[in-house]
């Protein structure tokens, strides 16, 4: 009871855990981006890394989200969501570039 | 035969119990679609945002009108308040209604400093002519950053609402799911906020 309670739920350790990874990877791109000491290119992959982690972070600290939860219906529409968030942002990035490109011509 | 009337009296209040779990977790797996669902919504609005962002028509851009430090302290409010409110959800599963309320109006409070961050840069903005009809980026940011500011007032309503119902009905099997998918709620909006920080604030003064 009391192990799958804390799988579960998680338990102080897991949620002060989860803070303090969540607070570094806050910090580490606000001191990147605010010291100005490295190229643009840098920054943004620092930012985009952290982001992604702390996302992780949050999702199986916080929120408990894994493969056993719900026999993974959790998960997989987590999963789902994400393919159509690909499609719904990289496609009208993609396509408004395209456009952009388009009109800039002549 | 003994065997058989201890399966049966030890079995039945554990039966009952999954029981009861299922119709919890069938609620929570139905309020997780929700916010799948919400995911979308934020996503498209993410892509209008990266879509309008250099269309500032002669306005401010990102770098000019973002204020770091100030950000940071609202974001900090928010990570802490997603954790607090962690802390409430594990009183909830000791059952120390006191306790659980105590988080609950720490994480409130937290919102409330988050919030107040974001009117106070709102007003600004806007009280320097940069308001939502300066440019395409401008509606753009006030329409994703205000959407996510939306999400966490009704939030700290529904953390209110909260609060009245565990002081009159106490944890109970109505109230218990409630809270779970509160801090279900609470958490993502943390997650969206990070895009938000990351992806409009940090990368904006590049």
């Amino acid at each position: 009871m009391s192990a799958s309670s804390t799988n579960a739920h998680g338990s102080v350790k897991s949620y002060v855990t989860g803070l303090v990874l969540s607070l570094i990877l806050t910090i580490i791109p606000f001191a990147v981006v605010m010291s100005g000491a490295f190229s643009v290119l840098t920054a943004v992959i620092v930012i985009a890394v952290t982001a992604v982690l702390q996302i992780l972070v949050q999702l199986v600290m916080f929120m408990h989200m894994s493969t056993k939860a719900d026999e993974g219906w959790n998960l997989m529409s987590f999963v789902f969501t994400l393919t159509i968030l690909v499609l719904v942002v990289g496609g009208s990035l993609w396509i408004m570039q395209h456009l952009h490109l388009n009109m800039m011509i002549g | 035969m003994s065997t058989d009337t201890l399966k049966h009296s030890s079995y039945h209040p554990v039966e009952h119990e999954e029981e009861h779990h299922d119709a919890a977790g069938t609620k929570l797996f139905g309020f997780w679609v929700y916010l799948m669902s919400d995911l979308v919504i934020f996503g498209s609005l993410f892509a209008t945002y990266a879509v309008l962002m250099r269309g500032t028509a002669g306005g401010p851009t990102g770098a000019d009108i973002f204020e770091l430090p100030l950000i940071l302290f609202g974001t900090f409010a928010l990570l802490i308040s997603s954790f607090t409110f962690g802390m409430g959800v594990l009183a909830m599963h000791a059952n120390r209604l006191g306790q659980v309320k105590v988080w609950l109006i720490v994480t409130f409070l937290l919102g409330l400093c988050f919030l107040g961050m974001e009117v106070y840069e709102f007003h600004h903005l806007i009280h320097e002519g940069f308001g939502p009809d300066r440019s395409g980026f401008l509606s753009a940011f006030f329409t994703l950053v205000g959407t996510h500011g939306l999400h966490v007032t009704f939030g700290m309503i529904w953390i209110l609402v909260m609060l009245v119902q565990l002081s009159t009905k106490g944890l109970n099997d109505m109230t218990r799911p409630r809270i779970l998918c509160l801090s279900l709620f609470w958490h993502f909006l943390d997650i969206v906020w990070i895009c938000v920080f990351s992806f409009v604030y940090l990368m904006g003064v590049l």
